[in-house]
């Protein structure tokens, strides 16, 4: 546990409720972004609808390159930095996240906070399958 | 409209600073946290345990509102099945998550730190959402 870090997790993890409590005080809006993804790309989306997600989205990739500006760190990237393991892992969260209608955020935060049990179902699948995956990547292989 | 536009900027930003500051948008702690009989690293338990329980009580006081402030109605999802859908997707979205180490909000909050990984990372997810959605529709199978 030599890694862990409570204080920053903890308050990065209120600033993550923040946001996705002031978009659903705003907009009215589940913060789940693969959902949002997901309706940018639908065809059935009007263009007001695409404009606002895609607001969320700019404002997402905004706050990476702010914050880096002014706290230059994890430069570090993944062990298993290849191309191929990259896309192999990138078609699986997309497809599972539009398959299973959710993500991190949108099952993991805001589902929870509205104690939905279909989001707790998706909730402890995907951790299992996650921490499975690792055991076998990193353990067994 | 132009106000709602500004409320999904601001929304989105605040969120991803809070990726940031928690290091979410770090696959390899995200990795560490999921290494339970590894060098397992709980950090993120916290992100998800402060988000949540912040949430819950924000959404509480939100949902006390007729309508939300920039708009006419809160849209919630409806369903309520625990379909095969949503337990095999999770079930994908949690390998792909187990091997990369990316979700789509860090993928897309990472673009600006390091920018080649978390493209790729994108971009096959787009590809896996619109491989998902042609294939729903070719097999109406729920």
């Amino acid at each position: 546990m030599e890694n862990f870090t409570p204080y920053s997790a903890l308050f990065g993890g209120i600033l993550i409720g923040l946001g996705a409590s002031l978009f659903m005080l705003l907009n009215g809006r589940i913060a789940g972004i693969s959902g949002l993804l997901k309706g940018l790309l639908s065809y059935s989306t009007t263009a007001v609808d695409k404009s606002w997600r895609a607001a969320f989205i700019i404002g997402l990739v905004l706050s990476g390159l702010v914050y880096q500006a002014f706290v230059p760190t994890q430069g570090a990237a993944i062990e298993n930095t290849s191309p191929i393991i990259l896309i192999i892992g990138g078609l699986l969260v997309g497809f599972g996240t539009a398959m299973g209608s959710g993500c991190t955020s949108g099952h993991g935060v805001c589902g929870l906070s509205r104690f939905s049990l279909r989001s707790l179902v998706a909730t402890v699948i995907f951790l299992s399958s996650g921490i499975a995956t690792v055991y076998v990547l990193r353990h067994l292989i | 409209m132009m106000k709602q536009i500004l409320a999904a900027l601001v929304s989105g930003f605040i969120l991803g600073l809070g990726l940031m500051v928690s290091q979410m948008t770090n696959p390899n702690k995200v990795l560490n946290f999921l290494d339970v009989t590894g060098q397992w690293d709980p950090s993120l338990l916290l992100v998800l345990g402060g988000a949540v329980v912040t949430t819950t009580l924000l959404y509480r006081k939100v949902f006390t509102l007729a309508t939300p402030v920039l708009g006419s109605q809160f849209y919630l999802p409806e369903t309520t099945v625990i379909d095969r859908a949503l337990i095999f997707g999770a079930l994908f979205f949690g390998v792909g998550w187990g091997i990369i180490g990316y979700c789509p909000g860090p993928a897309l909050a990472s673009l600006g730190v390091r920018f080649y990984d978390p493209l790729i990372v994108i971009v096959a997810m787009i590809f896996g959402m619109m491989g998902y959605r042609f294939l729903s529709r070719k097999t109406t199978v729920k």
